[in-house]
């Protein structure tokens, strides 16, 4: 592989990984450039894991502050309010994970209005994650990042209290595969979120489906209904949100006994992220942007959904039943 | 629901934490995030250089400090108001007797070594706290949940040996880079630069081909003034050359073998080629030991490179010069440490010299150090998601939600459409000797084997205990404590060197045996048979424990198990003692095939056909599972069924409860 060798404190630093994925895959990291659009806890724990794992540079955006459920699960955020003043989220996240890597280049930009960055902002990135936004924002940066010539792998991660779920959009991509010491090149297509979460006929899923994919897909459509913020749905509202998931029902000929009111119940107890879920769909995502800059190993395809009510990691390839 | 039970569970719950490496850092700041108040954490380890790419909590100008308080410190600073009490010890350390586990509402492990977590394991059922055990190396990891009585303890399941190598494999007939490494880690750098008074089979094998014991011993003795590169040379033409020569005049061995190439040092280097500019005078200003480096004086630079012959020669000798010029206080009390850089390069160029002998393809120095070390893999992003898990049965365990207890493993491949899969815990085993009082059986011969034989192969090796009373009836026959009086320790020294039948209170066929740990509150009844004969190269400790592994683990074949233990047998001790570092470990294959069927009515059915439900994976996820087809419950839970014992391949389930953190 072309491209800078490794130097020996990379290689000492990095050593215990370089030996699960290799030198190749590390150099790939040291050059790739990633943008992450909004820090929920289990963004932080994201980046926590990707500027240690070497990679060339991470940009945050988020400029909201700090607020209750922000500090509950983020352990970037320093307790000392003083900090705070005229900072941004993404700021304050930005100075404590400079820390973790002294090899990485972590920086804070002010987003103003997302849809100002135009097209080419994008294409200075190799990954984009994006979180807490609304849904028309996370269509949008999707859909930039689908029409520029490069590839720009898109993911998303949402934690609603005790459960979340992680969204892969590599549009076309090619891999090697390596079996029984046989090289296999593997092509995936993936489709949008549009295309998914909206366009995808319910009825026609399997009925084995993860029942969480739906009831995210509810909870999505209320806060896009009622214009909430992201992540804005309480317990008071729960009511409203089982209206709305009887009619998603009816107008998708979907049982409704396939979104458990109890579920749903669930996810709008409670609007701070419960912390070990926020570590482990930060690890899952951690591990498939290495997976998909690195070229090594099968990624995801294309919904990793986690409910700590059953323990239950379930990848859901939607896309494909569709077709 | 974030409901006021839990958080007051969680608030008023004091925990336990053992180990503060690469879990251990997750799992602290993860606790700490959902609310815990009180946690304890003990680890013995100072932080080092390979940390810091998944042990978030720690900076390079922490190395060499405590990880315990460390990971205390850097906690505080995002979570200030909770409490956390460090100790920079050993879990193993009398203060952390049965009463003090007694003090936790639930005990975590983040360990590294299978050591540690059997006596952990001991002391949580001797106090009766609910255990919570973790593991991971590469994208692998698993969580388990062990409770006294309700669920299976850590040692229900048998783990299996660490791996050794037959003794001639290592000293006669290599066929893997393996073989070279631990003759180059364990023989020769051992003979140069170890304890000159320890057994070594080099030592062995070359008087056996000198002729004299006398003259042998000295070949690898500097002689008087003798040039510090003619001494290498002659090291070097004496190991790869004059010993593949008298090997080879054994034409039996090499029937059905490739003949290995006698090299000497002539053939691989010019003459006298390393005599350049200086190097030792630059190399032995530095006053830091550990930055020596040969590479560095013979200018190569990539760890990743495969050195080819030649230089692997010039490595050789550059290292032993080194440690002679430099590092000469040290000769005769080094063992080998992965994180010495010069130990490391000299293992290396020998077993890559080796290596080219017997036509075995060379490797780099990284790869070198991975094996020669037992380097396991990790990463950061495995580690999180374990102590996530972790973290979710603690809170189950708190409050006392004993049916939704979960072991969940993290694969690398999906199973049944899952990354995470959450399994039922097993019920204890009945016949183990640790959570049950089943007494176990060892065949022994009584007239040959000494007590010593059976204190160290036995009842440390095997059972796992560190100070031991052995008892035959009321007679004590061996104890270890501070507070023994003196004719007591001489009368137990005696006791250890007379063999079984012609102790005091003679141990023959159908005696039985009482072994007992104070601190694990550990105690195993041992029934003794006699028995003639051993065979040495499949029973190499001249006894059989029987009951405390079953056969379809400790008859793995070699080439199912992965070579993640280096480490070598003769008749009478292992050359390598495990080392216990925070990087290192066993790797073990888990079984979590349980021994047990449970919950569904038709596994044994199931049992009987092994290919009933495959699990994709590419080489060790090998085992079945099944998911229990209850449709629309949200609650459904897979059930790992019972393997063909026969069939040791779909025993091997998953990932390793032993592994690296």
């Amino acid at each position: 592989m072309e491209g800078e060798e490794l130097t020996e404190q990379e290689t000492a630093l990095y050593d215990r990984q370089i030996r699960v994925w290799g030198a190749d895959a590390q150099r790939r990291l040291t050059r790739a450039a990633i943008l992450v659009y909004g820090i929920n806890g289990a963004v932080a724990e994201f980046c926590k894991n990707i500027v240690l794992a070497g990679v060339g540079s991470l940009t945050l955006v988020d400029d909201r502050g700090v607020t209750e459920e922000a500090l509950s699960a983020n352990f970037l955020i320093p307790p000392d309010e003083t900090l705070y003043e005229g900072k941004s989220l993404a700021e304050l996240c930005s100075d404590s994970l400079k820390d973790f890597n002294p090899m990485v280049r972590v920086s804070a930009e002010r987003a103003g209005d997302i849809s100002g960055f135009s097209g080419d902002f994008y294409s200075k990135f190799d990954v984009v994650v994006v979180s807490c936004c609304t849904l028309t924002t996370k269509k949008l940066i999707n859909d930039k990042c689908r029409r520029l010539s490069k590839r720009v792998a898109f993911y998303s991660a949402d934690c609603r209290y005790s459960s979340g779920e992680i969204f892969v959009d590599l549009h076309s991509y090619k891999y090697t595969k390596n079996k029984l010491d046989e090289a296999i090149e593997c092509e995936l297509q993936y489709p949008s979120f549009e295309q998914e979460a909206t366009a995808v006929s319910w009825s026609k899923l399997p009925r084995k489906m993860s029942k969480l994919y739906f009831a995210m897909r509810v909870i999505e459509k209320f806060e896009e209904k009622e214009g909430r913020s992201p992540g804005g749905v309480s317990i008071t509202d729960l009511p409203a949100v089982l209206k709305l998931k009887n009619e998603l029902c009816e107008a998708q000929s979907l049982k409704e006994s396939q979104i458990p009111d109890a579920l749903l119940e669930r996810l709008v107890s409670s609007q701070i992220e419960f912390p070990p879920v926020c570590a482990i769909l930060g690890g899952v995502l951690g591990q498939e942007v290495i997976k998909a800059i690195s070229g090594k190993g099968d990624p995801l395809k294309n919904f990793f959904l986690f409910d700590a009510f059953d323990g239950k990691g379930v990848i859901e390839d939607i896309s494909s039943r569709d077709a | 629901m974030a409901s006021q039970q839990q958080l007051s569970a969680v608030k008023g719950a004091k925990v336990l934490m053992v180990g503060a490496g690469g879990i251990g850092c997750e799992l602290l700041k993860t606790l700490a995030l959902s609310g815990f108040q009180d946690i304890h954490i003990i680890d013995m380890d100072t932080i080092e250089v390979s940390n810091l790419n998944r042990q978030f909590l720690f900076r390079r100008s922490h190395v060499g400090l405590s990880k315990a308080k460390v990971a205390r410190d850097a906690v505080l600073r995002f979570r200030p108001n909770i409490n956390i009490t460090p100790y920079h010890a050993n879990v193993k350390d009398p203060d952390f007797n049965v009463d003090f586990f007694k003090k936790f509402n639930v005990v975590l492990n983040g360990l590294d070594n299978l050591d540690a977590r059997r006596h952990v394991n001991r002391l949580c059922l001797a106090a009766d706290v609910p255990l919570v055990e973790s593991g991971t190396t590469g994208f692998l990891g698993q969580v388990t949940v062990h409770l006294k009585g309700k669920t299976e303890c850590y040692e229900c399941q048998p783990k299996p040996a660490p791996k050794t190598y037959p003794v001639c494999t290592i000293t006669s007939t290599p066929s893997k880079f393996v073989h070279c490494i631990v003759w180059a880690k364990d023989l020769l750098f051992a003979k140069l630069f170890g304890d000159t008074t320890q057994d070594n089979d080099l030592n062995v094998r070359s008087s056996d081909a000198a002729g004299s014991s006398e003259n042998s011993k000295d070949v690898f003795e500097r002689r008087k003034d003798e040039d510090i590169e003619d001494y290498g040379r002659r090291i070097f033409d004496h190991v790869f050359g004059y010993n593949i020569e008298m090997a080879l005049s054994n034409e039996d061995t090499w029937k059905n073998r490739n003949r290995p190439r006698p090299i000497y040092s002539k053939d691989a280097l010019p003459e006298k080629s390393i005599k350049q500019n200086g190097s030792v005078e630059k190399n032995g200003s530095t006053d830091d030991p550990s930055s020596v480096s040969a590479m560095a004086s013979l200018g190569m630079r990539s760890p990743q490179d495969v050195w080819s012959l030649m230089e692997n020669s010039k490595v050789f000798l550059e290292a032993l010069k080194l440690f002679f010029t430099t590092r000469e206080k040290e000769i005769g009390s080094l063992s080998f440490d992965k994180d010495d850089q010069l130990a490391v390069e000299f293992v290396t160029a020998a077993a890559n010299i080796r290596a080219s002998s017997f036509g075995i393809p060379l490797h780099s120095l990284f790869e070198a150090k991975g094996i020669a070390g037992n380097i396991v893999h990790a990463v950061a992003t495995t580690n999180a998601v374990i102590a996530g898990l972790i973290v979710i049965e603690a809170i189950k365990v708190l409050q006392n939600d004993t049916k939704n207890y979960r072991m969940t493993y993290c694969l690398e491949y999906p199973t049944k459409n899952m990354l995470l899969m959450p399994v039922e815990p097993f019920e204890p085993n009945k016949s183990c000797y640790v959570c049950s009082e089943t007494p176990l059986s060892l065949e022994i011969n009584t007239y040959q084997s000494k007590l010593r034989d059976f204190v160290e192969k036995i009842v440390k090796a095997k059972l796992g205990m560190h100070s031991p009373i052995i008892m035959h009836g009321s007679a004590l026959l061996y104890e270890v404590g501070d507070d023994l009086e003196e004719d007591m320790v001489a009368n137990y020294a005696a006791n250890l060197e007379k063999v079984l039948s012609e102790l005091p209170s003679p141990v023959t066929g159908g005696t039985m045996l009482t072994v007992e740990d104070m601190q694990q509150e550990l105690v195993c009844n041992v029934n003794i048979k006699h028995r003639e004969e051993f065979d040495e190269e499949k029973e190499p400790d001249g006894m059989v424990l029987v009951g405390w592994s079953q056969p379809s683990s400790t008859e793995k074949k070699e080439e199912n198990h992965r070579v993640s233990d280096v480490g070598t047998s003769n008749s009478s001790r292992p050359i390598a003692e495990l080392n216990e570092d925070a990087e290192i470990s066993t790797m073990e294959e888990t079984d979590v095939v349980p021994t047990k069927k449970r919950k569904l009515s038709t596994a044994s059915k199931n049992a009987t056909s092994p290919s009933s439900s495959k699990v994709p994976a590419d080489t060790d996820n090998h085992g079945k599972v099944e998911e229990i087809d209850d449709d629309d419950d949200d609650d459904d839970v897979v059930v790992m069924l019972d393997g063909n014992p026969d069939n040791t391949k779909t025993r091997r389930v998953v990932t390793s409860k032993n592994l690296c953190v």
